[in-house]
């Protein structure tokens, strides 16, 4: 799926339920308090916790409080490292008043959870939190209904500690989740909005609650799709061509009769060996020799951005307001620049992998997918079996960042095994997870400002190459402004896709670098033309935050320089402000500190947001720096990660994240937003160190000494 | 022609039969059933399969099985004793210093290796010794605190 599509899901039909009898499931269902909803219909229309007239066929989200009295969450989203098996975890247990070490999350498994359009856009704590916390709320209702009859009490008489309804005053009477519980199957749909906690309520929610996977983790124990062992289980070694989008002309096999055992599979053009020895599978794979038919190169990661500049005339408009022509004539001084990103490659550590079987005609797979029930359809659709036929186990992936959402091995390992007619492994190499992975796409943005004699901004042209619109509304007050993209199908000789925060990483680089850019050409403090630019209160609020945080106005030692960037992303405003030492002999950046600021509405978990923000920037601090895709044509020379660097344990600063206080809002995302501020602010802190004003990402040393040379 | 090459693995006597030529991390995962070791690239780059040899943090994808013959292995399966968790794994929990968890084994074992050789490392040194371990989801600043924790805690039990 192309990345401009994933936008339009976000607002279109994330989470609407495919139409999949659960009647039968829920029979199965043992006993217990089940509250089925829909979470796209109730969350993303309503906003927070409003239902209409739902079939209990249509449900997509389910909460079971079982017979002894434990608590199963059935979500189809699924757990990457972005935390939310710990926070939705916690949201429940503060709704029912019962310890979060007695909810149990089932995730993203296809037989079991409700349908889910898949994990990103930083949506879990938008819609699903919400949704989570009035079905836990619904529970909490009935039970304590139950209760009432049970003690032969009105229900104001009661609460409720740690799954135990105690009448008030009168401890002594009681009766736990459990005994209520038993024996009994009640199925209600969530019908209205139940009355959920405030924030002063609160005893789990906003704490910092460390990660319940942890444990599973530092002891190896957490299993990934790759540590899936079957009985008969051969592993697969794709044979793959140097080239993206080659085409296969003629298979040479011969060289694999040495290898006793190995079996060579092929359908259109997939390639593959298969032995019950992974180490024999790749040694033969090498032997298999393959005739390609390679297309044309167009471009490289120095020609790519004039390639797309000159290929992509089409354009939309996306916001605009006031006249361009008076902008420009209210204009003081009017300034104008290019800015380029290149191709980023995802790079979890763990690569794309499924394990999978067929069993009476039921294919069964544990995949590194962020879209389990995306990845059922792929399936049902490549291998032309019906969708109830595809079950998708829940399992831990091992980092996604949008790279995950696409899942060409789980195709490729679902007709291996059933050309082989053997359970199968695959699992990518390094190699094939940089030529095979969706990158971020390479990007130009061409900007103008304007600006009048107080400072004010009176001009803003932002036409968008290929980095999509998100996060880029206007929250400057400018009122003269266009924003445009351009974008062309297939435009990109390399598979693109979305990156964490898609393009907004890129578009808030160029947007904040060209304010700073702007404000230093007037002669005005960065910080101070800002706040004298923003409208939006709330980005005002969260970038004086940051400034007080950080310590604008302190004092800055030799060589060293700050930087600003400000922006949007899934209804969370974020300021970042970095301090830099740069060499000028060398070119060479050390980023020093990063302050992050973000009003995110309610923090569900302080520690798991602060987690997320600290994982955002140091992951930022890679397409700031260091990461690019050398490519030609689709051959992809980054291969490994000593040419695609990422952030390292040396190259990690001194981070430090706040959150301004809004216990009582709704909440907002918390997975991407810090990342996008990563590259403005650091091109921001750069060029206050050294003067070189470098408008391409990574920013190179070379890069910097390039433009130090030009003066 | 199988060969049997044998080692200790996390305390307990193994012998595996290999044809020679298979690295270390395929015969941890695939025969011996230890996947806690993680494949992350295969070529040494990003730590990710690092176990102990001998005490020394070594990467499990760079070495040959027949090269172990005789040694001590230790994976992240072996440092939990009696139901406790090692101070470092204990540490890396109470600093949230993981996400994914992927990259986690490898950083522990690492971590653990250097511990060993040196029981007082600086920050820097925590630093230079780990920065071939890769993690993406940028948890760097709290393995780096979590390793300061563990190594405090096994000095004071010294």
């Amino acid at each position: 799926m192309e990345s401009d599509k994933i936008t339009q899901l976000y607002f279109s039909d994330v989470n609407m339920p495919i139409t999949y009898d659960r009647r039968k499931f829920l029979k199965k269902l043992g006993f217990g308090i089940i509250i089925v909803f829909s979470i796209g219909k109730l969350s993303l229309l309503q906003g927070w916790g409003q239902n209409d007239n739902e079939e209990i066929a249509d449900f997509n989200a389910f909460l079971r409080v079982k017979e002894d009295g434990r608590v199963d969450c059935y979500t189809g989203k699924v757990e990457m490292g972005q935390g939310i098996i710990t926070s939705l975890a916690q949201a429940i247990a503060e709704e029912l008043e019962v310890p979060i070490s007695s909810v149990d999350m089932i995730m993203g498994d296809t037989d079991l959870c409700p349908y889910d359009a898949g994990t990103w856009g930083s949506l879990t704590t938008r819609f699903t939190d919400p949704v989570l916390r009035a079905a836990a709320a619904e529970a909490r209702e009935i039970l304590i209904d139950l209760a009432a009859e049970q003690l032969g009490v009105p229900d104001t008489m009661l609460e409720v500690v740690d799954g135990v309804v105690f009448v008030k005053n009168e401890l002594s009477k009681k009766i736990t989740y459990a005994e209520l519980t038993k024996g009994k199957k009640i199925v209600q749909s969530l019908k209205k909005k139940p009355e959920i906690k405030k924030s002063k309520d609160f005893e789990i929610v906003g704490k910092p609650i460390i990660s319940i996977d942890a444990e599973a983790k530092v002891t190896g124990k957490a299993k990934y799709s790759a540590d899936i062992k079957l009985p008969n289980m051969v592993y697969a070694t794709m044979v793959r061509p140097n080239v993206y989008g080659s085409k296969k002309i003629l298979v040479d096999s011969s060289g694999l009769s040495v290898f006793e055992g190995a079996e060579l599979l092929e359908e259109g053009d997939l390639v593959a060996v298969v032995h019950a020895d992974p180490e024999i599978a790749n040694k033969a794979a090498k032997k298999v020799k393959v005739t390609w038919e390679e297309p044309a190169a167009k471009a490289d990661n120095e020609t790519i951005f004039q390639y797309l500049d000159d290929h992509i005339q089409e354009s939309k408009v996306f916001e605009e307001g006031g006249s361009l022509d008076k902008g420009r004539a209210s204009s003081m001084k009017i300034f104008e620049a290019n800015y380029y990103d290149g191709y980023k490659a995802h790079a979890p550590i763990e690569t794309h992998s499924a394990t999978c079987y067929f069993k009476e005609g039921v294919l069964i797979m544990w995949v590194s997918s962020q879209t389990p029930f995306g990845t059922r359809e792929e399936l049902s659709k490549a291998l032309d079996m019906p969708l109830e036929k595809v079950h998708i186990k829940q399992i831990f992936i091992g980092g996604g960042f949008g790279g995950k959402v696409y899942n060409q091995q789980a195709v490729e390992a679902a007709k291996i095994a059933k050309l082989c007619g053997k359970p199968v492994q695959l699992v990518w190499s390094r190699s094939e997870e940089f030529m095979y992975d969706r990158f971020r796409p390479a990007a130009l943005i061409k900007t103008a400002s304007g600006v009048d004699n107080n400072g004010k901004l009176t001009l803003w042209e932002f036409d968008i190459y290929c980095a999509g619109t998100r996060g880029t509304k206007l929250f400057y007050n400018i009122p003269n402004n266009r924003t445009r993209m351009f974008n062309k199908d297939d435009i990109h000789p390399l598979g693109t896709g979305a990156w964490r925060a898609p393009g907004n990483n890129t578009t808030t680089f160029a947007r904040e670098s060209h304010i700073d850019a702007t404000a230093h050409a007037v002669g005005i403090d960065a910080l101070e033309f800002r706040l004298n630019n923003l409208k939006n209160e709330n980005m005002i609020a969260t970038l004086k935050l940051a400034a007080e945080t950080f310590g604008w106005d302190s004092e800055k030692a030799k060589g060293h320089g700050y930087g600003i960037a400000l922006g949007e992303d899934a209804g969370t405003s974020v300021a970042i402000i970095a301090e830099v030492y740069v060499d000028k002999n060398t070119g060479e950046v050390e980023p020093i500190r990063v302050v992050c600021a973000q009003d995110m509405g309610q923090v569900v978990n302080l520690h798991g947001a602060k987690l997320q923000a600290e994982g955002g920037i140091t992951m930022g601090l890679g397409y700031a720096l260091y990461e690019e895709i050398v490519f030609d044509g689709g051959m992809v020379k980054s291969r490994r990660f000593n040419s695609y660097e990422i952030t390292r344990f040396s190259k990690t600063p001194k981070i430090e994240c706040v959150f301004i206080d809004k216990m009582d809002s709704k909440p907002q995302g918390g997975g991407e937003p810090a990342i996008i501020c990563v590259g403005g602010a650091i091109a921001n802190a750069v060029f206050d160190a050294c003067g070189a004003r470098v408008n391409r990402m990574p920013i190179t040393p070379n890069r910097i000494l390039e433009v130090l040379k030009k003066g | 022609m199988k060969k049997s090459i044998s080692f200790k693995l996390n305390g307990k006597p193994i012998s595996v039969d290999v044809t020679g030529g298979e690295f270390l991390i395929t015969v941890i995962r695939t025969n011996l059933d230890q996947t806690g070791t993680k494949y992350g690239c295969g070529i040494g780059d990003c730590g990710a399969c690092t176990i102990l040899i001998d005490k020394e943090p070594v990467r499990s994808c760079m070495i040959f099985v027949e090269d172990v013959a005789g040694k001590e292995i230790i994976t992240i399966e072996g440092l939990v004793t009696n139901g406790f968790l090692h101070p470092i794994q204990k540490a890396f929990v109470a600093h949230d210093a993981l996400q994914c968890g992927f990259c986690t084994s490898g950083m522990i074992m690492n971590a653990y290796g250097l511990l060993l050789q040196n029981p007082e490392l600086t920050r820097e040194e925590i630093i230079s010794g780990m920065d071939e371990n890769l993690c993406r989801c940028g948890s760097y600043n709290r393995i780096i605190d979590a390793i300061q924790t563990a190594a405090t805690e096994m000095n004071e039990k010294m």
